[in-house]
């Protein structure tokens, strides 16, 4: 039996919980959470609401769970169009390795870095209006050129193997080759980029959603219930802590996952385990 | 080296230009005149075009651009639309709480980060190695602004050594000092906990290289060859990351301003988007993305100055 090591257990285990509650609540939540019941209001922790109210009256834990759904799904999109674009794009400048091509494709990956991400995506989701697509839209162009370049590094050592050359004598072309040849050998790493893109894009979520920028109400999302959270703050810190911790262990658990199928997936890294 | 810098300056222009056009189409796009916008709905067509001609608002998309370029490099921003004050005075203003505040976060997290990483990296494998990745795991994980609302429950609310929010001006150098604290510090701890693992790794690849081990072979002590020659040659990667930073402070300064209601940049830049205030929103993203793409281009010069290979590739 192969022994997983600790950190991928765990990292594997929390974003299997918060992927689980993400999924539950679109079949089932403990309650409504686009209900306001004033009488509710402000309920600590019960048999009825297992972590309480808020202001509004509305069951933590729902929207906890709702908040799940918005978060995961805003990230897995993003992180879809940064795997869509970014690696054809890394793919083709590795297969045209100097050419013009390559270039024009790695010189419009090093603008897209230089630019401060937050300030972009703040401005176009304020100037197209907040919504969850616009989000997906503005996490997603940053995860293109991070995908690009990832794609195309992996490629270039690949293309000087001897296979891909046996490959090119028989006569197949270079969109073939890295069809079916470079791209699984890649996967790897595509893999180990995708959790790591994936729970940045959480982060940038909670951050935009946080400004009123991503989903809008009364569909809740955690960057949401921490504004709404924020003027509670004295009478009630929980409402402010508990979406906070969410988002912690949800990222904490994509980032220790990513870092164990790092060591998992790397030869070289195993060898020097055995 | 001066080809090397040629060629960076090349780059930078290019990078600058292209950033213009895109935040200019950006905001281009903007549905809604802002001039019938800030008349409001009772305004007649006459005024309306006036205050068009007024704000500059006539004219091909390409003199707009134009305009609005050479504007930007005499020092012009333009005139904000609701305060009818110069955006350059605005900035001016605003900028005394911005640069601080990131300047301070980045002296915070390079000040944390190098001890914990070179403690890290010298017991590596370790119970200390251990308990300082993962408490660098968590660091990484937390968003910023959640941090600072734990900061003001834990020191405000519940302890009163500050201030919730906002800022009394540096009219009282102490107090604005102090209304900045809990802003850095929030900005600066998950900073400082991606700079504490990539000094830890760098040292780490570093002291297992062959100069380190000729080193002690002639005679240096372990201490002499970390500070003599691992220090000097992790710092490389470190200072990239150091310089990255600076964009993500400034990114994150935005929320974080929102968080402790600070009149920075990050404000200015919502209450434009709430207002409309199309010009304040233009200058200052433009201004924003000009101060990354300098840093970026000092930290290549910096980087080049500190590692000579880099040069003769250029």
């Amino acid at each position: 039996m192969i022994r997983l090591p600790v950190p991928l257990t765990i990292g594997a285990v929390l974003s299997a919980i918060f992927l689980a509650m993400a999924l539950l609540s679109f079949a089932w939540t403990p309650h409504d959470v686009e209900q306001l019941v004033i009488a509710d209001r402000l309920q600590p922790a019960s048999g009825q609401f297992w972590l309480g109210t808020d202001q509004f009256g509305r069951d933590l834990l729902s929207m906890l769970m709702v908040g799940a759904r918005v978060s995961l799904a805003v990230a897995l999109v993003a992180v879809g169009i940064g795997v869509a674009l970014g690696v054809p794009l890394g793919l083709a400048a590795a297969a045209t390795r100097g050419s013009l091509l390559d270039e024009v494709i790695m010189r419009g990956n090093d603008l897209i870095f230089a630019f401060p991400s937050l300030v972009i995506a703040i401005l176009i989701t304020a100037v197209f209006g907040p919504s969850a697509f616009n989000a997906i839209i503005a996490i997603g162009i940053f995860n293109i050129p991070v995908f690009a370049r990832v794609s195309r590094g992996g490629a270039l050592s690949l293309w000087t193997l001897d296979y891909i050359l046996a490959a090119r004598v028989a006569g197949k072309g270079k969109v073939r080759i890295s069809a079916e040849h470079i791209l699984p050998n890649i996967a790897n790493l595509l893999i180990v980029q995708a959790t790591i893109q994936f729970s940045l894009g959480i982060l940038a979520e909670a951050a935009l959603s946080y400004v009123g920028l991503s989903v809008q109400p009364p569909t809740p999302s955690w960057g949401r219930m921490l504004a709404d959270a924020q003027t509670m703050i004295y009478t009630h810190p929980m409402l402010a802590v508990l979406p906070g911790l969410a988002i912690v262990l949800m990222v904490l658990g994509l980032n220790l996952m990513g870092d164990g199928l790092r060591d998992l997936l790397d030869p070289r890294l195993r060898r020097q385990r055995q | 080296m001066l080809r090397y810098i040629l060629g960076r300056l090349v780059s930078l222009s290019l990078s600058l230009i292209v950033a213009s056009l895109v935040i200019f189409t950006v905001i281009e796009v903007i549905p809604g005149d802002p001039a019938a916008f800030m008349l409001g709905l009772n305004a007649d067509d006459s005024t309306v075009a006036a205050l068009r001609a007024d704000l500059g608002l006539d004219g091909s998309r390409a003199e707009c651009y134009v305009a609005w370029i050479t504007g930007m490099v005499q020092g012009d921003f333009g005139t904000s639309y609701t305060y009818r004050v110069p955006v350059a005075d605005l900035v001016a203003d605003r900028l005394w709480v911005s640069l601080p505040l990131a300047v301070l976060s980045l002296i915070l997290s390079t000040l944390i980060a190098f001890p914990i990483g070179l403690i890290a990296a010298a017991n590596r494998g370790r119970a200390a190695d251990y308990g300082i990745m993962g408490g660098t795991q968590l660091g990484i994980a937390v968003p910023n602004f959640w941090f600072a609302m734990l900061l003001v429950l834990v020191f405000a609310v519940n302890l009163h050594w500050f201030n919730a929010g906002g800022f009394p001006g540096w009219g009282t150098p102490i107090m604005a000092l102090k209304s900045l604290v809990l802003p850095s510090i929030a900005l600066a701890l998950p900073q400082a906990a991606i700079l504490a693992r990539v000094m830890r790794s760098a040292l780490i690849e570093t002291l297992a290289q062959d100069y380190m081990r000729t080193a002690r072979a002639k005679g240096l002590s372990r201490r002499q060859a970390v500070l003599r020659h691992a220090l000097r040659n992790a710092l490389i990667p470190v200072l990239t990351i150091i310089g990255l930073q600076f964009s993500f402070l400034l990114a994150g300064a935005i929320i974080i301003e929102n968080v402790f209601f600070l009149p920075g940049l990050g404000r200015l830049i919502f209450q434009g988007i709430t207002q409309r205030d199309l010009v304040v929103v233009e200058s200052v993203t433009m201004l924003l993305v000009f101060a990354v793409i300098v840093v970026t281009f000092l930290v290549d010069i910096a980087y080049a100055i500190a590692d000579p290979r880099l040069r003769r590739r250029g």
